[in-house]
């Protein structure tokens, strides 16, 4: 039996970037399988669910990479489940709750042209560890965001309250958008050795994709206005504890316990 | 236990979890345990073997065991781990001490399927990956006019799909 012992928050620069993505995958992961048994139609339960799993499966790859880097962080459900909300690394557009599924596939959808975006870069990362799994997870990612571009057109393109529930999402989910491009102290200095992105890159790439998929789904792009960060510092808004508290229980009651 | 003849080629057929070939005592050589490794099948797809799914990649002999390289065909595919541990078996079963290693580089790709891996895919009603979406076939009555229902079918590397003409619905292995 593993005892309850605090994981170490104090990691190296690329821990800290090792985290953050796998944090980013764990936590929209565990949001998307809030629609279990929820979803609008059987078949978009199962590419929910399905989805999820990529990006858990995804989620491993870093947190095993960063446990073999730091043996205080135990392993991989350990880190997990032992960690506190201020501890958790993810971007707070990933930890927003599900509201309805155009809040979800247009949270879910800004992510995926991020994070593609992001993992094309890692695969040429200078740390080859890095590169393997951004190269695993970017065939899964690619998918995803097919799919996901695929419902913001069909929903913005589609009849008047479904367009207008998704240009909702898009103007709520907004103000979580310019956290996914700024850039910390640890990360700038991995940029500088070539094992991450400069997301100023990816920012504009970014903006090219999105307002083209808008425009086809006759929706229109919001404005940047104030922007809510602190999820890569361990700051998150309030969801977040709500949903570690229910994904948690169970280890933290049976400590150790597997599937 | 059943002895098979090493070199009589063997369809798999979905009840089968591994069968047993004895060495003699002796060590096989690295083909012959290839072709015991063909034996074991995918527990998600039972008719094709981890071998022609491109699951295995390496077959090492470290003359003090058996080093077997597998890599998940998804992230997240909640196979891998059942995998590892019936390729550790099958080699365990035949008298070999063997090591399995998860290699994530490179990554898996849906064309690293066997023909006879496809064939047998094809036989179940699974359409394996094809490199243009508009060739895609019904493998039931060979119709065009199909339907993409589900970008997810009944696992992660799995699309569903319907056939317009007989109206029967089928799994699309998907390319990546």
């Amino acid at each position: 039996m593993t005892a309850l012992t605090q994981i170490n928050s104090n990691h190296d620069a690329l821990n800290t970037y090792i985290l953050r993505m796998a944090d980013n995958n764990l936590v929209l992961g565990q949001r998307l399988c809030e629609w279990c048994a929820n979803a609008p139609i059987l078949e978009e339960e199962t590419a929910l669910m399905n989805t999820s799993l990529d990006l858990f499966g995804q989620a491993r790859n870093w947190l095993n990479y960063a446990v073999d880097r730091d043996a205080s962080l135990q392993d991989c459900d350990a880190v997990t489940m032992l960690r506190d909300e201020r501890s958790y690394l993810n971007m707070l557009i990933c930890e927003q709750p599900n509201g309805n599924f155009a809040d979800t596939m247009a949270r879910h959808y800004l992510f995926d042209v991020w994070h593609r975006l992001t993992l094309e870069v890692l695969c040429n990362s200078a740390n080859e560890t890095v590169a393997a799994i951004a190269a695993k997870s970017i065939l899964e990612v690619r998918y995803h965001e097919q799919r996901t571009r695929n419902w913001v057109i069909r929903l913005g393109d589609g009849t008047e309250v479904s367009h207008q529930r998704m240009q909702t999402a898009l103007d709520d989910i907004w103000t979580y958008v310019g956290e996914m491009f700024t850039q910390d102290e640890a990360e700038l200095s991995l940029v500088a050795q070539g094992v991450a992105p400069d997301q100023q890159t990816i920012a504009s790439q970014w903006r090219d994709i999105v307002s083209a998929t808008l425009a086809e789904a006759t929706l229109t792009m919001p404005e940047d206005g104030y922007s809510q960060m602190g999820g890569k510092q361990g700051e998150h808004t309030e969801g977040l504890g709500i949903m570690l508290a229910e994904m948690q229980s169970l280890y933290r009651a049976h400590p150790g316990a597997v599937w | 236990m059943k002895h098979i003849d090493l070199f009589t080629p063997v369809d798999l057929i979905s009840t089968d979890r591994g069968r047993d070939i004895d060495f003699h005592g002796r060590n096989p050589s690295v083909d012959e345990v290839w072709q015991l490794l063909e034996l074991v099948p995918d527990p998600e797809i039972p008719v094709v073997s981890v071998v022609d799914l491109g699951i295995v990649r390496d077959v090492r002999d470290m003359k003090s065991g058996w080093e077997v390289d597998i890599t998940p065909t998804y992230s997240g595919c909640p196979a891998t781990d059942f995998i590892a541990s019936e390729v550790e078996r099958a080699l365990d079963r035949a008298g070999l001490e063997a090591k399995i290693k998860t290699v994530l580089a490179p990554a898996w790709s849906s064309t690293w399927i066997t023909a006879k891996g496809r064939q047998a895919m094809l036989e179940s009603n699974i359409v394996p990956p094809v490199h243009d979406l508009n060739t895609l076939a019904c493998p039931n009555c060979g119709s065009d006019q199909v339907n993409l229902k589900n970008q997810f079918g009944s696992t992660a590397c799995k699309a569903l799909y319907t056939c317009h003409t007989c109206l029967e619905p089928f799994d699309y292995f998907k390319t990546i």
